[in-house]
Parts: structure tokens; sequence; C-alpha cells
């Protein structure tokens, strides 16, 4: 049954992007590890964790993309989700830290030291295994987003009253996070990481596998996404989307529909941010900012809400550009974001992936059209379905 | 009032107020199995909130609804009452346009509506038999990998039915069907109604009296929120109330 269901979600369009993921994922390590310095193909180190950032971002855009695009249900409180997968990705990396941090205390991070705590708080046991801040990284977010969830799609909490609370949400957890009794490194967050697995985070080999790795989670995050899409569920969810009441009328659970995908988008996008936190170095309370979750918004409407290509696309082709554009006018940024986003939401309302889409349409529409009267042409008549003129 | 054993819809004394205004005073309409009803009269004589409170959208102030003569609808959410077997076509045809038309008989059709049993929900020969079957009925055979939005308006009215046949319910709330129709698809529809109502209950709610001659069934017509005739369409017209009220001189 399971495996039937795999089988249908892997379309044509999905195994494309797995495939392309896959030799990504090889692709780029093996340039920057195995070319000589120099070699024009070689990818510099800086550009390794960069891209890799880039990944993630596109991941987090995908799990927008599934509750927004397919659901019809626009969080604006995303980046909580990624951010929470960071935090636990992060508590597992200060724990690795060990004696190594400017205190030398072997279980304490730095800031609980200098906060003067003397032991450990509840929450962080065990986080010094990797498996279990892994399952956290899972759980966590996939918790929040349930109990939320739940709550608001239960009390029919729709539209725009849902993004309100969803950004409220994410603004709560900034708040709370940037308080240093909440145990979470406040406003510095967490930073400083040695290891990772035992090997050194900043490490080139490190650095690669951790490209990798965020490669073939989005890979993995597209099959499972496509697998959700095209199931009947998938086409329930469009119908919610669509037509909330008339879906209910047949005898749907609306809310649990809505419950399911969220929670789904929940947790990969807290995988995302567990791969985002070791690649760049640090988390802070910065990542709830309620702007990052609309900027992720943005991208999907870049790239194309309502597929599973658009937003990874979009994902990535705007954050190269925010790479690009902070780095040459710093001060433009924010009026190019907001720029395009009223471009897209005008001109592109399907984005990029929705432009290509139409182009292809109208090409061979009209190629048919010129097919059809060489047709007629050649043949020399007259079109047999015109009535003929009375004599 | 009368017994509410074997009856399939019960309504009695049902009262709805919406800031005071009395959207259904004391209504009270009973449908027995197999039995078609229709219902007329002028706008808001409450007939669409009549179905809203039977589909679980509107809660009653008052009075008593019971579906197969025991469960009690007013507690029940509208995926619950779907699920007991009551269906309904709204008013404006609503269909779900960005799905095939296969798409969207194959979403109405009867199967656990559970989030898991539809994710891993796959059909089987039998369910694309049904299917193929229900379009045949509704004539949509042809078209059934195109949009549904690149359906006329009639057609969308056709589906929505379709949609129905497919959620196989026992009593069919059908609401003004054949708007936007032409003549020779009105009389077609009229001929499918009363070939469901051989084995299920339908309540039509209807303004084109033509419509309702063609369905020759029971007929009750509505204003003001509560039953003012009911009988056959010549009696109900007939009447000095109706006409006076309703058909006008």
């Amino acid at each position: 049954m399971i495996t039937q269901a795999l089988f249908r979600a892997l379309d044509k369009k999905a195994i494309w992007i797995v495939a392309i993921l896959l030799v990504v994922a090889i692709a780029v390590p093996l340039s920057n590890l195995m070319l000589p310095d120099g070699h024009p193909l070689r990818l510099p180190n800086y550009a390794v964790p960069l891209f890799g950032k880039y990944l993630t971002f596109a991941m987090l855009a995908l799990a927008l993309d599934l509750v927004w695009g397919y659901c019809g249900i626009l969080s604006l409180g995303h980046g909580a989700f990624f951010a929470i997968g960071g935090y636990a990705m992060g508590m597992y990396l200060m724990r690795q830290i060990g004696t190594r941090g400017v205190y030398a205390n072997p279980i304490l991070p730095d800031f609980m030291v200098f906060l003067n705590w003397k032991e450990l708080p509840w929450y962080w046991y065990g986080m010094d295994n990797f498996w279990i801040a892994m399952l956290m990284v899972v759980l966590v977010p996939g918790l929040l987003a349930f109990v939320f969830g739940f709550l608001a799609f239960r009390s029919r909490v729709t539209g725009v009253y849902l993004s309100i609370i969803t950004q409220a949400m994410t603004y709560a957890l900034l708040l709370a996070f940037f308080r240093n009794d909440m145990g979470f490194g406040g406003n510095n967050g967490l930073t400083d990481f040695k290891d990772i697995l035992g090997q050194s985070i900043s490490a080139p080999t490190t650095r690669a596998a951790l490209f990798a790795a965020s490669a073939i989670a989005l890979a993995l995050a597209v099959l499972a996404c496509s697998m959700i899409v095209n199931s009947k569920l998938g086409k329930v969810m469009v119908a919610v989307r669509d037509a909330e009441s008339r879906t209910r009328f047949l005898g749907y659970r609306v809310e649990y529909v809505k419950l399911f995908a969220f929670v789904v988008s929940a947790v990969i996008a807290g995988i995302a941010g567990a791969l985002y936190v070791p690649q760049v170095g640090i988390i802070n309370p910065s990542e709830f900012d309620p702007a990052n979750s609309i900027e992720v918004v943005i991208w999907t409407a870049v790239g194309g809400r309502g597929t599973i290509v658009g937003p990874i696309i979009g994902g990535i082709l705007v954050n190269v550009g925010k790479s690009y554009f902070t780095g040459a006018f710093p001060e433009y940024w924010l009026f190019a974001l907001g720029a395009l986003f009223v471009v897209v939401t005008l001109f592109m309302p399907k984005g990029i992936v929705g432009l290509i889409g139409q182009y292809h349409r109208a090409t061979t529409k009209r190629e048919q059209h010129e097919r059809t009267d060489s047709a007629e042409a050649e043949a020399g008549i007259e079109p047999t379905n015109q009535p003929k003129p009375a004599e | 009032m009368t017994d509410k054993t074997g009856t399939m819809l019960y309504l009695d004394g049902v009262s709805v107020a919406f800031d005071g205004f009395k959207a259904i005073n004391h209504l009270s309409i009973i449908v027995y199995p197999a039995e078609m009803l229709a219902i007329i009269g002028p706008n808001g004589a409450g007939k669409t909130t009549m179905m809203d409170i039977i589909t679980g959208k509107t809660r009653p102030d008052d009075g008593q609804v019971l579906f197969d003569g025991r469960t009690d609808l007013t507690r029940l959410d509208e995926a619950a009452i779907a699920n007991l077997g009551i269906g309904r076509k709204f008013q404006k045809p609503t269909v779900f346009e960005s799905h095939t038309i296969w798409d969207n008989i194959e979403m109405a059709l009867k199967k656990p509506r559970g989030v898991f049993s539809t994710l891993f929900y796959a059909a089987s020969t039998a369910d694309n038999a049904r299917i193929s079957e229900i379009l045949e009925t509704v004539r949509l055979l042809d078209r059934k990998h195109e949009l549904a939005a690149d359906l006329s308006h009639g057609q969308k009215q056709w589906l929505e039915i379709g949609m129905l046949l497919a959620q196989d319910p026992k009593l069919l709330l059908v609401d003004e069907p054949v708007a936007g129709m032409t003549d020779a698809e009105t009389v077609e529809t009229a001929k499918l109604l009363r070939d469901i109502a051989k084995t299920r209950s339908v309540v039509v709610v209807e303004h084109d009296m033509s419509f309702v001659r063609e369905l020759g069934s029971r007929v009750t017509c509505l204003a003001e929120g509560a039953v003012l005739a009911e009988g056959t369409l010549d009696q109900v017209s007939a009447n000095p109330v109706v006409i006076e009220r309703y058909l006008g001189r």
C-alpha cells in the first residue's frame, strides 16, 4: 500500500529534482576536495557552506509551500520552526565544546557559567547525544506545530487572522529567546562550535559532508512532499485551499487535513534549521524575527507556489541575489526585496515556474496552430466544418 | 406531531434568528425514505437557511432536527453529518476548479475520510468503475481529464450532482440545480433527479416552476421561515395565500 503510494509520487518532475540534487550532493564536495587549488572548476572553501545554506533555505521554502501553496495556510511564522530546529542542533554543538570553552567547564556552556548557573537546566540533559538532539530537531517543531495548529484549525481561524497569529507566535518566541533566563544564551544565542560527531566543524571535509547532507535532506523532503501532494490527500489539501467549506460538506475533517500539512511542514523546516546552524556557525534569537518568516514567503512566491520545484528555485535565487546585493549595494537590498515582491505579485502570480509554464504552453499552442494551418494550406481545401454559403 | 420512526428527515418546530430577524420560524417538515420533496418560496423564505441547519452549518435556536428517525443533527458538525449520508449541492455550483473532473468525483467517492487512509488511498478497479459509471450518468465521461474550471455553468451543476451521487448519500439536498441550464438540460436534470429519488430521499429547492412540474413530487411552499402550503404542485399553486405571497396574480 505504502510502496504503491510512493511509486505514484515518483512523477517525472520529482525524479528530475531528486536526481539533480543527488548529483549536486556528490559534485560540489568532489570539486572542493579533489580538485587542486587554482583549478577553474574548483569551488573555493567559503562557497561550500554558503551553497549549503542556500539549500537549507530552499528546504524551508519547500516546507512553507506545502502549507501555503497546496493547503492555503499562509504561515508568517515558519521561521520559528526553522529556528527551533536550529536551536536543538545548537544545543548539541554547545555540549560538544566541553572543556575547550573560555571557562573550561566540562558540562556547562560558557554563557551558563557567566550567568553563575551551577547546574545544567533539565531540558539540556541528553542533548550531548547526537541522536537525542536529532530526535528533538524533529519532535519539538512538530509538537509546537501540532498544539498550535490543533487550537487554531479547530477554532476555524483562517486567512489573515491565522497569518497574524503565526506572526505573533514567532514574535513571542523571539522575545522569549532573548531572555537570559530561558537558558539558550539570550541575545548572543549559541555559537563558538567546535565539533560535530567528533569532526572539526570548520574542516573542509566536514563542510563538504554537511553540504551533501543538506542536498540529500532536500531531496528526501522533495520525495516526501511529492508523495503527499500527489496522493488523494494532496488533492484534498488543494480542495481545502480552493473551497474549504465545500470540502467539509464532502465529509472531510478540514482541520485534521490542515494539521497534518502543518506538522509535516514544521518538521521539514526544523530539519532545515538543524542543517543551517553548523554551516553558518551560530544560532541566535534574530532567527525568530517575523521579517525572516516574511522573506520565506517572498522566496516561495518568487519561485512559484503550489509547485514542488518553485520554492526551491525561489529560495536559492533570492538568496544568491541577497548575497550579491548585500555585498555590492548593502543599503538597497530591502528595497530590491520589496520591489521584487510587488513585481512578482502583480505580474507573475505563479512565480518563475508559472512564467516558464505559460511560455511553454504558448509556444506549443502556436506550433499546433501553425501545423494545422499549413496542413490545410497543403491540402488546398477549405475547412469542411464551415457552413457552405447558400446558393 | 407525527411519528418520527420511518422518517428520513424530521424537522419539528425549528427556529433560528440572526440579529433578531427570524430567518426560520417554527418550521416543521418531514421527508420519507425514497421520496422527493420540492420546496418553493420567495427570496428570503429561509430555504437556504433550512439547508444550513440540516447540514450543520447553522445551529437552530429551537426545535428538533432528526435524521433517519433517530440521529440528532443539531449536535453534529458538517463533516460528521456528511458522513452520516447527507449530501448537499449548493446554489452556486461549487466544484474544485483546479482539479480534473475525474478527481472531483474521486474525492467525493464514499471512502474512509481519515487523514492517513486518504494519504495511502489507491483507487481499486471497483472504484474506477464506479467513477466511470457516475461520469457516464452525468455525461462528463469524455471530458474526465479536463479541469473542472473549464466546464460551463450547467455542466458544473451536473458535476456537482455527480459528486453527490459519488457520496452515496441517503438524503440529497439540492439547491437550485437548474440555474443556468438550457431547457433541454433542465428536462434531463429532472429525469435524473426522479431516477435518484427511486432509492433515496431528495429535497429540491427551486424557483423554476416548469422544472418543479417536471419533478412531479410533493411540494412545500415556504414564506418568512414557515410552511405556507403543502400538497401537489396544482394544489399549492391554486392556494390563494401562495398566489398572494409568492406567485403573484
